[in-house]
């Protein structure tokens, strides 16, 4: 977390946003062909068909698997076209998602990891090529939605780890702590903007002001791990739900321009930097790697949107970037631990160099994002 | 710029004479000409070797973690252009610290706005590692480039080295006479070189030990004595030819005309050191405290006479003193173009400070001049009881760039 809100707010960017509003995943199917079946299993993403018309595509994700799966839709660069996360064994759920004409990936995650099970899709028809503020607009408006599918997932991971935690069920909140923290890390910098709710969800002890009380994640962190005792924790995890459900009302009602964007994808790696290679963050359970993968997801989420107007302005950074981004993923890939991750503290000296390179290597390229997207 | 720089010569000449004043028994300093002036990048000898040392040192070692050949000579070149406008006294980019865009974040990094190009210097080296990984693997395909001077040192008896701040692929030498324009080149370097090149370790020198010119005083260690009298000046240019640069034929060609460094951190235990008798101080080293003179003579200059002894037989200059066993005469007439630096890193939690030499030496062969003068020191200086190397490096710096299109790493790498 940070004590200040750092996204800077622009103003002139508000406009392009009216023409990417209004999409909204749940919403009732339109036209298009109709929808498509995907059976998902812990080993398997049978996407019923390959192909479809431009217009609304319509997904109905079923996971016959055992663990919690999602399903995306990426197009060139995993730009996130649509998603759906948190998807229980036995339940379906349904993806609408507006396409051009165009390749795209399909994707499920079982255990909600890694790259997934791919399968090409095709789109056919004519769409007319996009402007550049266009372009702009449509990058706030897909991230906006990521927004949303994440916030939607963090609200039902935050109710289920409170739960457990009222429950006195210490494994069960042990497990769900890391998970239900993977939604907030995505998109930690729109959270940074509400400045007073960021402390009381995300502070940490040390960054207390005299009288504050520490609360949040942290807080039933401390009780989980350092002292054990969750007895007394359930007014803290109460409060929690509370921020949080206020939080996300507050993210999902403010938009974005695309220069917080840019920022946001700099801002997460530098989280990474600054809390996570040094295993701050996740001081008493040392699940950083959580929050570390999280960020980077975040971070190549904000620039995936931003890549339609990026590749038109600067395609050799695009080309960067997609190295530098592959080459965090594949050194962190190291650190798997079945479907989660190793400890922090279980890491040498010399695996967190390597990790703390490799985000250098991206950040610096990233820093370079924002400077583009204003365009001068 | 250039009023800035003026008024940058005044404060540093004031606080000179401040410090005469106190000091009382000193001599005033010598007047240091243009210390806020630039020397030039260009030339057939790199700067930073015969250059009269600078007050401060900021000492970088990279590793390259690119496999890339072509990511790491654009990342040279992009080096070479930013090193030429540092030491020009100019930002490291052509945007500047404040002359961007509000959203992008500046080329350069700013804290140098305002100061002089301060004597700065950017002296590169390459490491054995570049040649051939720690793996043995030959990654840029240079291996049969490798000087055999830069085959590994040998360890030397009582070596403590910490392997976490010593050798590395890449070494940058960034002396100044304004530590922040030097900590400015470093950073500045770093920057540009994310996700080639990450920092290994550095050092930081707050004080020169050796001069290099027969225009600067001799200054002093931290043990109190003069340091580097008789170490090879800029103007013994014959010396400088047989001992310091790389002949044509000595090895691969794109070394000829330039040095191989060696760096070792040498920790100081001061506080014992601190507690032993003058005598006994002046005996380990076989100078006076004073005036740096040979224990055989009487001013600093005098050459040391390792035969004499006294009244009692016994040799004036100790067998195991400092300067007999580091002396060329000694060694097979073995010299060494030293540029040390003091540093003082703090304290080390056991009420001690954590102080010392940064020893950088250059030479033409330091298999023939390091290694011999340090493999006698190991064996018998008795101040060793007073000292820990620590860290050690060894690098090859190529000859200059006299073209403006050349830059750093062309001849090795292309």
């Amino acid at each position: 977390m940070r004590t200040t809100a750092r996204l800077i707010a622009t103003t002139g960017a508000t406009a392009l946003l009216i023409a990417g509003c209004g999409d909204d995943a749940t919403k009732t199917a339109a036209a298009g062909d109709g929808r498509i079946t995907v059976a998902a299993s812990d080993t398997s993403c049978e996407v019923a068909k390959a192909e479809s018309a431009a217009g609304t595509v319509t997904f109905t994700v079923a996971n016959k698997g055992a663990k919690v799966t999602e399903f995306y839709v990426y197009a060139a660069g995993d730009r996130v076209m649509g998603e759906v996360e948190n998807i229980a064994p036995g339940l379906s759920r349904e993806l609408i998602v507006e396409l051009a004409a165009g390749q795209y990936e399909t994707a499920c995650k079982p255990g909600m990891i890694g790259k997934g099970i791919r399968n090409g899709f095709v789109v056919t028809g004519s769409s007319a090529p996009l402007t550049e503020d266009a372009k702009l607009a449509q990058a706030t408006a897909d991230y906006q939605r990521y927004v949303k599918s994440q916030t939607g997932a963090l609200i039902e991971k935050t109710t289920e780890f409170v739960d457990a935690v009222k429950k006195g069920d210490k494994e069960k909140a042990k497990a769900l702590f890391p998970v239900s923290r993977t939604y907030w890390e995505r998109i930690e910098p729109v959270a940074e903007i509400f400045g007073d709710l960021d402390p009381a969800i995300d502070g940490r002890e040390d960054g207390l002001e005299p009288g504050q009380e520490f609360t949040g994640y942290h807080r039933i962190e401390k009780d989980l791990w350092q002292t054990g005792d969750i007895s007394k924790s359930g007014p803290i995890a109460d409060k929690l739900l509370v921020d949080v459900q206020k939080i996300v009302d507050l993210a999902n009602s403010t938009p974005l321009s695309p220069l917080q964007l840019a920022n946001g994808a700099k801002e997460l790696l530098d989280e990474v930097a600054t809390g996570k290679i040094t295993g701050e963050e996740d001081r008493y359970s040392h699940t950083d790697l959580w929050d570390f993968n999280a960020n980077v997801e975040g971070s190549k989420a904000a620039i995936a949107a931003l890549r339609p107007a990026l590749e038109e302005k600067d395609p050799a950074l695009v080309k960067t970037l997609d190295e530098k981004f592959a080459a965090v993923t594949a050194s962190l890939e190291k650190h798997r631990a079945g479907d989660g991750w190793k400890l922090h503290n279980e890491l040498t000296q010399a695996d967190l160099k390597q990790l703390s390179d490799d985000i250098n290597a991206l950040a610096e390229p990233i820093s370079k994002v924002a400077g583009l997207v204003a365009g001068k | 710029m250039i009023g800035l720089a003026g008024a940058g010569v005044a404060g540093i000449a004031a606080t000179g004479g401040a410090l005469a004043l106190t000091s009382g028994k000193n001599p005033e300093p010598k007047p240091v000409a243009g210390i806020g002036d630039a020397v030039p990048f260009y030339g057939a000898r790199q700067a930073g070797i015969i250059t009269p040392a600078q007050d401060r040192l900021h000492f970088v070692a990279f590793d390259v973690i690119t496999g890339k050949k072509a990511e790491l000579l654009a990342m040279l070149e992009a080096w070479t252009a930013a090193a030429a406008r540092m030491t020009a006294g100019l930002d490291a980019g052509t945007i500047g610290a404040v002359g961007g865009i509000p959203e992008a974040p500046p080329d350069d990094t700013g804290e140098a706005i305002g100061l002089p190009a301060s004597g700065l210097t950017l002296t590169i080296g390459f490491g054995p590692g570049l040649f051939r990984d720690a793996g043995g693997k030959d990654r840029f395909g240079i291996a049969d480039r490798k000087p055999q001077a830069l085959a590994d040192l040998p360890h030397f008896p009582g070596d403590a080295i910490d392997p976490r701040i010593s050798g590395g692929d890449i070494c940058i030498q960034a002396c100044a006479h304004d530590p922040q324009v030097a900590v400015h080149a470093v950073r500045n370097l770093a920057r540009i070189g994310m996700g080639v090149v990450s920092v290994r370790w550095s050092q930081l020198g707050f004080g020169r030990t050796s001069s290099t010119s027969v225009s600067q005083d001799t200054p002093r260690n931290l043990f109190g004595f003069k340091d580097g009298t008789a170490n090879l000046k800029a103007e013994e240019t014959a010396l400088l030819d047989d001992h310091l640069w790389v002949k044509p034929g000595d090895g691969p060609e794109w070394m000829a005309g330039g040095s191989y460094l060696v760096s070792r951190k040498i920790r100081m235990i001061v506080e014992t050191w601190d507690r032993t008798s003058l005598v006994e101080q002046e005996t380990i080293v076989g100078r006076t405290k004073g005036t740096g003179a040979p224990l055989t003579g009487k001013a600093e200059f005098d050459e040391p006479d390792f035969a004499a002894v006294d009244g009692e037989g016994e040799p004036v200059i100790a067998l195991e003193a400092h300067v007999r066993l580091a002396h060329h005469s000694q060694n097979s007439g073995a010299r060494m173009l030293r540029r040390g630096y003091n540093y003082v890193d703090g304290s080390d939690g056991l009420g001690r400070l954590d102080a010392g030499l940064f020893f950088i030496s250059y030479q033409r062969d330091p298999h023939r001049q390091f290694v011999p003068v340090q493999t006698a020191l190991a064996r018998k200086d008795v101040m060793n009881e007073y000292i820990r190397h620590v860290s050690s490096g060894l690098f090859a710096c190529p000859p200059g760039l006299v073209a403006a299109d050349d830059h750093w790493g062309r001849a090795l790498l292309s």
